[in-house]
């Protein structure tokens, strides 16, 4: 079942449809749920290697579904230390619980400073409205 | 309808071959690669072939059973004195290492093409290799990389400049060719955002790839400016002329600025597609840019005559074999002579078709950019989908039902539950219309009884079809009764 439509307070989130949840100097990183939505279903992850570097507002891998293939922009740069496997074993679980189980990389932040420039809930809300 | 698999009995045969006491030797086959069984193949007599194939063939649908408004991939009707003339024996016998002196008919029907599409084209040079729209962009910007390269500015100039509308085959051919993808937006009015632009075009930049009129199906109506800051910034401009029906006899990409265009001969000049191909995809290029073009070269000679030219020694090489597709050429030659001088009523019917087609759906549907369009024009199911929970798709199902192709959906991905429509210029008033009300009708149904969307096509062979699982598990073979080649059960099924 997809979820209902949210974006938790407690997240930073980029005009591309991105949102990290930072906490001290490493964040996950995920799809919001209005790109989830926008994709539908999806049919295919595929991840950056673990160990390799993200960089802010570039792509770091790409999501599928039946309507298209997207990038996934990285809010934040960092090197990658895991890669959610569920989701590349069950990609339908982003649609599912984007901001829990549906988490895609969590990386260590190479520029803490980033964050600064990141969203909160409400003015991503804001993007959204502006659509 | 069952499988061809499932009417196969064991001994049945579709024909007898005589049996020879003394077979010829057979040829040496090293032991590891010879075939142990028999394959296994279905079993039926000729008659259970013809009636299972020729009733596959009426499941089909294309051009020829019905309207077939598939936004950007103008699906015209393809005229039959088109096969009629690639038939010809001189035509389609000819082997492709014939000696020029024996291929004189083709050869000058490859030039005389070429010389059509530099006219259409605005431009001065032409190679018909290419086999399709995405390869005309490769082997395009294959010849961006050969003219900066002959100017030492390889290294310096990475960048390629795409809007947001673009087709995924620009993007593409953008990363084949080796080059960096530097993305544009689009404006309110549905042109490229000038301002956007402006920060992101330098001495790094070595080509805008643009489709003029865009996949919204808009003629963008800032192309001069567009064209002064490429040109300044001593890049190129490389055109997909996938929309090139909208715009033959009015406006020329050359005269737009453009250096190099691709045309879609299976679009534009009526070769049959969507099975597939072969397709067409020339470029034409300006004089600056033509000793890159692939070999060989059709030319004229100096005799009169017409010849093969391999001697360009800065050529990007081949792109395919021999000269390219060319039961392709001979269809659009004569698609082109057809119209001759009256080119420019072929586009400019498309464009009124499109118009009278948007002016009568606009109030039903949301229409992201509203200006007039060009050949086609994009669609959204937005409202609809908040309102009554029916999304594009469900639309293009539906439409089905009613006996038309759906429109392309979810495309350009700027515009969200996108229904992108293309008349063309073949059709009649009354389809049209048929056209338009069967569309009104589902945006009435859409409110009054949602269901009907949500679970059409009703009248199709096939229904509904479960699109993730087909992506995430795909079975592309047959379960034969044996455990070994069953393919494993899919998940919750
Ligand atoms: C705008 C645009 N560009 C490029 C292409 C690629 O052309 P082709 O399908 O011949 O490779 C298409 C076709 O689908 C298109 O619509």
């Amino acid at each position: 079942m997809a979820a209902a439509e949210s974006y938790p307070e407690e997240l930073k989130y980029h005009e591309e449809h991105d949102w990290a949840r930072v906490d001290g100097d490493e964040a996950v990183l995920g799809i919001t749920w209005f790109a989830a939505d926008l994709l539908g279903e999806l049919v295919h992850f595929e991840p950056p290697a673990v160990g390799s570097d993200v960089t802010k507002d570039q792509s770091y891998g790409e999501v599928e579904s039946v309507k298209a293939v997207s990038d996934v922009i990285a809010p934040l740069s960092g090197e990658v230390l895991a890669v959610n496997e569920q989701v590349v074993d069950a990609p339908e679980t982003v649609n599912e619980d984007p901001y829990g189980n549906g988490w895609l990389i969590r990386i260590r932040l190479g520029d803490p400073g980033e964050t600064d420039d990141l969203l909160d809930a409400a003015a991503y809300r804001q993007v959204l409205a502006n659509q | 309808m069952k499988l061809i698999y499932e009417k196969s009995q064991a001994g049945r045969r579709a024909s007898a071959l005589p049996r020879y006491d003394e077979l010829p030797a057979a040829p040496e086959i090293p032991e590891d690669l010879r075939r142990n069984e028999p394959p296994r193949l279905p079993e039926v007599p000729e008659f259970e072939l013809v009636r299972h194939f020729t009733e596959l063939s009426t499941r089909n649908f294309g051009v020829d059973t019905g309207f077939y408004p598939l936004g950007s991939c103008t699906m015209k009707y393809n005229p039959r004195i088109n096969e009629r003339l690639a038939a010809l024996p001189g035509f389609a016998r000819l082997h492709p290492l014939q000696d020029e002196d024996g291929a004189q008919g083709a050869l000058e029907l490859m030039w005389r093409l070429q010389e059509i599409l530099a006219e259409v084209t605005g431009l001065d040079a032409v190679s018909l290799q290419p086999a399709a729209g995405s390869q005309g962009e490769l082997t395009g910007l294959l010849l961006v990389r050969a003219y900066f390269a002959a100017r030492g500015e390889a290294e310096q100039r990475r960048k390629v400049v795409i809007p947001d509308t673009a087709h995924g085959t620009n993007p593409a051919s953008v990363t084949m060719a080796g080059y960096e993808l530097t993305p544009v937006r689009t404006d309110a009015r549905g042109n490229i955002d000038v301002d956007d632009l402006r920060g992101k075009v330098d001495e790094h930049t070595a080509a805008l790839m643009l489709t003029n009129p865009s996949t919204l199906g808009l003629f963008d109506e800032n192309i001069e400016e567009i064209e002064r800051i490429f040109h300044a910034a001593g890049a190129l401009m490389y055109y997909d002329g996938a929309n090139l029906n909208a715009v033959c006899g009015i406006s020329r990409p050359g005269d737009m600025g453009f250096d190099i265009v691709h045309i879609n001969l299976h679009k534009t000049f009526s070769q049959p597609h969507g099975g597939g191909g072969p397709g067409g995809g020339p470029v034409a290029v300006r004089k600056t840019l033509e000793p890159f073009l692939p070999v060989p070269a059709v030319v004229r000679r100096e005799d009169g005559g017409f010849g093969l030219d391999f001697d360009r020694p800065q050529t990007i090489g081949k792109v395919r074999g021999f000269t390219g597709p060319f039961g392709v050429f001979v269809r659009s030659y004569a698609y082109l002579r057809m119209w001759g001088p009256r080119l420019r009523e072929m586009s400019e019917t498309a464009v009124l078709n499109a118009n009278y087609v948007l002016a009568r759906l606009k109030d039903a549907y949301d229409l992201p950019f509203d200006r007039l369009c060009m050949h086609e024009f994009v669609l959204s199911a937005r409202t609809m989908k908040r309102e009554h929970g029916c999304t594009a798709l469900d639309v293009a199902k539906r439409l089905m039902d009613y006996g038309f192709h759906p429109p392309t959906i979810y495309f350009p991905l700027i515009v969200p539950e996108a229904l992108m429509v293309e008349p063309t210029e073949t059709e009649a008033k009354e389809t049209l219309d048929a056209f338009c009300d069967a569309m009104l009708a589902i945006a009435r149904e859409a409110a009054d009884e949602p269901e009907l969307l949500k679970e059409a096509p009703h009248h199709r062979p096939v229904k509904r079809l479960d699109e993730v699982r087909a992506a995430k598990q795909p079975v592309v073979r047959y379960a034969f009764d044996d455990a070994l080649e069953r393919v494993e059960a899919p998940k919750g099924a």
